[in-house]
């Protein structure tokens, strides 16, 4: 994945728009949190293949840390702390925000084809 | 009773960090090891340190990376199909009934496993369930021995000492070497010791030289 090029990245959500796709939505601090800090919680979703159309997405912020919101005809789906992204092999827009050890802690990745599994 | 070992952990890198050095001391006796893996850790949030894993790639890269590590051990490996933390929510008596077929098959004389409710991650301790559903639907004269493992912070002082204490440092080498086959997942962890020790093998040593288990009473 690359550092988040705004320009770039907001033309491959524009293109996503309007029409069929799925969507990977998650976010994490690990099933160890609470183990190795009895102070944290333990929190995580994910949501996998949900099928969606969105009329718009948009991506704002900048340097280190962006939002998406993708507005759908009646709700949103949104995704805080993203600062990478990729668009892979198989055509998935991914976007992701890792901490300083290189661990995930927010997904959101949009797809024309169902994600594996 | 012929010896044979079978390990059922969920995620890759579980035997590595777990059991590879028990694992070692059985494989060096010539005893057969067969691990049964849940999944594919497809949900792991450690991408490698930098970065070299997405969410989409990180499936078959612990799949080679699993695969790495079981020949390194010389296992056996067989990969079940189920997906990272979602054993909590499959039906036990199905996976029980799963790793019951490899087990009526294999007749081992131990299983090693979660010790389930003392395994902190929810698909530990739901996949070390269902291994000792499996061997509880042996007749008790054919049952393989069960060792669980325990990880919680307070499993001294609920469960007692573990039974089993495997001092692991005469083949830490080949343990290390399997938690390094794992290079996903152990490079945040060697980050993490980096910043104590300059040699990390001997840090790691410290920290995983001895594996415990407990006897699991049917």
């Amino acid at each position: 994945m690359e550092p988040i090029e705004i320009d770039v990245l907001q033309k491959e959500i524009d293109h996503l728009a309007n029409k069929d796709v799925y969507i990977h939505l998650e976010t994490t601090n690990g099933a160890y949190a609470s183990h190795f800090n009895k102070d944290a919680y333990n929190v995580g979703a994910f949501i996998r293949n949900a099928r969606v159309q969105y009329e718009r997405g948009k991506i704002v912020g900048a340097g280190t840390t962006y939002r998406v919101g993708l507005k759908l005809d009646i709700g949103w789906i949104y995704a805080e702390g993203v600062n990478q992204f990729e668009l892979n092999q198989e055509g998935r827009l991914l976007m992701a925000g890792h901490d300083r050890e290189g661990r995930l802690m927010v997904a959101l990745q949009i797809s024309e084809k169902p994600f594996q599994y | 009773m012929k010896e044979h070992v079978v390990v059922i952990y969920p995620h890759p890198d579980d035997e590595a960090f777990g059991a590879s050095g028990t694992i070692t001391t059985f494989r060096e006796k010539g005893i057969p090891v067969t691990y049964l893996c849940g999944t594919l850790g497809e949900m792991g949030r450690n991408m490698g340190n930098p970065t070299f894993a997405t969410r989409e790639t990180l499936p078959e890269i612990r799949k080679q990376e699993l695969i790495r590590a079981c020949e390194i051990l010389d296992v056996d490996l067989k990969m079940l199909g189920y997906r990272d933390k979602t054993l909590e929510f499959e039906s036990t008596e199905e996976v029980a009934e799963h790793l019951y077929s490899y087990l009526k098959d294999i007749k081992p004389s131990l299983v090693i496993t979660h010790y389930p409710g003392h395994a902190v991650h929810p698909d530990h301790d739901a996949f070390g369930a269902a291994a000792i559903k499996a061997a509880e639907k042996f007749k008790e004269e054919d049952r393989p021995t069960v060792w669980a493992q325990a990880i919680s912070r307070t499993h001294e002082e609920e469960l007692g000492g573990p039974d089993i204490q495997n001092d692991v440092t005469p083949v830490f080498k080949k343990k290390f070497e399997t938690i390094m086959a794992h290079k996903s997942q152990a490079d945040g962890m060697i980050a993490k010791v980096k910043n104590e020790s300059d040699d990390i093998e001997e840090a790691t040593k410290t920290w995983l030289g001895v594996e415990s288990f407990y006897t699991w009473q049917f």
